[in-house]
């Protein structure tokens, strides 16, 4: 798009600039978007698995309750506790949001259709979102209050044990892709599995990474298996208790661009990202981002069937399983990927 | 040009944090300055061309050393007068440092400006040279790969040293242990009984 704009008479850097804005645009609109469909869609799941309604008020078939809702909030007064650390309590939120959307500049959409190409993309997504548990501890000491506080130690805690079996998984997935690059990765997949199916998740080596995946993306994100930081029967609502308007709308919607990013990480990482799952011809006829799409929306309806339906951990089990399950796990798939890898793929070691 | 707008963004910022990691009162602001300080310090290494170091900084010290730093001092009780009364005390070795540090600034950038030391070491990679991660790993695998084993071996130990060192087993402690629970079965813990009327059951 740098080329359109500089034909119509730009200087390279002003035609690189509009087509950043243009691009970050084209991104984060449409997100907020889905942001607010898949919470209509969530919240029609979980009524399903409970035998209601749902949602089904506002607008035909209650499709328009989330921007009901968005104006609710939006119209309310914001509020800042007199106790609280103003400046901060005003910037956790935004901190939340923006760096639930900044990760999205290495997502690919289609081979070439992506904001940022850069090469160490995997990298970058592990760096911005290990950003994203500033959002929550500095709600929760900005809020000067109990509950909050509580809830960004423990999120705190769970974020640092999660990413370090995440990093485990990503650089068995970087080890068979041979690169950090996110569309190097999906076209690493490409005929993975005898020239037929396309993804690192039906490789029999790689499926178990898969799984601890997207078991940690759900830790990652706070997602009710694992959402002790917000355990409504012991914190309340945990760092948002003091939160109201805009700011608390904020934290929303970074929590679910959060997910749908983690839905799209599982699709492109294990499953082909924009690639049909079988390696034939006249799948490709169908666009590469509408193949992403249906891969989210799986991933998303996993996503909101575990929390329809699975209990809460407890705070040492989840440890538990982050240490002691999680992290020995990976660690034994990245000797045994390597190991196969130097057998199969790079051969007799360099003398 | 924007590349040296960045790199003037970048450098106000990391100097403006540096200066304010000292002059917060509050010490988790000063914790905060400090996560913008290494978060611009990364922007700079970008424009360099250092990216897989610019990501390691901000994954290693943003997303989880300062993550540790700012758990400890918020968990602190701290009291700010007494935290200031040291101040003329530590002055001459605040100072000390503070010329040790810049003399080493001056020798650096002036060594740097005379030349390079070696042949091979120029100051900014090639254009279209090997990625950075490749050439740090063919570096770190190839020519230094023992100190590299060894520094992580190192690391290993004294990780494995301090968990030692801090780990006490109370002996009082009743821990859940998982394989037993789930090893149990039914058989093992219920016990039907149908009693006659009037007949007690033998526990």
């Amino acid at each position: 798009m740098t080329a359109f704009f500089q034909s119509h008479g730009a200087s390279y850097e002003w035609a690189w600039f509009f087509s950043m804005l243009i691009g970050i645009l084209a991104i984060a609109l449409p997100l907020m978007l889905a942001v607010a469909m898949i919470i209509y869609a969530e919240r029609k799941i979980w009524a399903a698995m409970a035998l209601r309604r749902g949602p089904n008020v506002v607008g035909p078939f209650g499709l328009l309750q989330s921007f009901a809702d968005g104006l609710k909030v939006f119209l309310k007064e914001t509020i800042v506790p007199t106790s609280a650390n103003k400046g901060l309590f005003l910037l956790a939120p935004i901190i939340s949001f923006t760096v639930a959307l900044i990760v999205w500049a290495v997502v690919p959409f289609q081979t070439g259709v992506v904001l940022a190409n850069i090469n160490v993309g995997l990298l970058y997504i592990l760096a911005a979102s290990s950003l994203g548990v500033y959002g929550v501890i500095i709600a929760g000491w900005a809020s000067n209050s109990k509950y909050p506080f509580y809830s960004a130690l423990r999120a705190a805690a769970q974020m640092v044990s999660y990413e370090v079996s995440i990093g485990f998984v990503l650089i068995c997935v970087v080890l068979y892709a041979g690169t950090f690059n996110m569309t190097g990765i999906v076209e690493a997949q490409r005929g993975n599995i005898f020239g037929v199916l396309n993804g690192f998740g039906f490789n029999p080596l790689l499926f178990p990474m898969a799984v601890v995946f997207l078991i940690s993306s759900m830790a990652e994100t706070f997602r009710t298996p694992f959402d002790l930081t917000e355990a409504e029967s012991e914190l309340v609502a945990g760092f948002q208790t003091e939160y109201s308007s805009m700011s608390f709308a904020l934290f929303w919607l970074g929590e679910y661009g959060n997910v749908i990013l983690m839905t799209a990480l599982n699709a492109i990482l294990f499953w082909g990202g924009f690639l049909p799952p079988v390696n034939w011809a006249p799948l490709y006829v169908i666009p590469g981002i509408i193949w992403l799409l249906i891969k989210m929306m799986l991933f998303f309806f996993i996503f909101g069937w575990v929390r329809a339906t699975v209990p809460r951990y407890r705070y040492d089990q989840l440890m538990r399983l982050g240490w002691k399950i999680f992290l020995p796990l990976s660690l034994t798939f990245v000797v045994l990927i390597s190991g196969w890898l130097m057998l199969t793929r790079y051969g007799a070691l360099p003398a | 040009m924007i590349a040296l707008l960045a790199f003037y963004l970048f450098a106000t910022l990391t100097i403006a944090s540096a200066v304010l990691v000292i002059f917060a009162r509050n010490p988790v602001h000063s914790v905060l300055w400090l996560i913008l300080g290494f978060f611009n310090a990364a922007g700079l290494m970008l424009l360099t061309g250092a990216e897989f170091i610019a990501m390691l900084l901000v994954i290693v010290y943003v997303g989880a050393v300062a993550v540790l730093f700012l758990f400890v001092v918020m968990m602190l009780d701290i009291d700010f007068s007494q935290l200031r009364s040291g101040f003329n005390r530590n002055l001459p070795f605040g100072l000390l440092i503070a010329l040790v540090l810049l003399s080493e600034i001056v020798i650096a950038i002036s060594a740097y400006s005379a030349g390079p030391a070696f042949a091979h070491a120029s100051g900014a990679p090639p254009a279209n040279a090997l990625p950075n991660i490749e050439a740090l790993g063919a570096m770190l695998y190839g020519q230094y790969l023992l100190p590299f084993e060894l520094a992580g071996l190192i690391l290993l130990v004294a990780m494995i040293g301090a968990i030692v060192l801090t780990h006490r087993s109370r002996g009082d402690a009743r821990p859940q242990k998982v394989a037993r629970q789930i090893r149990r079965r039914p058989e093992d813990a219920v016990k039907m009984a149908k009693p006659a009327v009037g007949e007690g059951v033998s526990l």
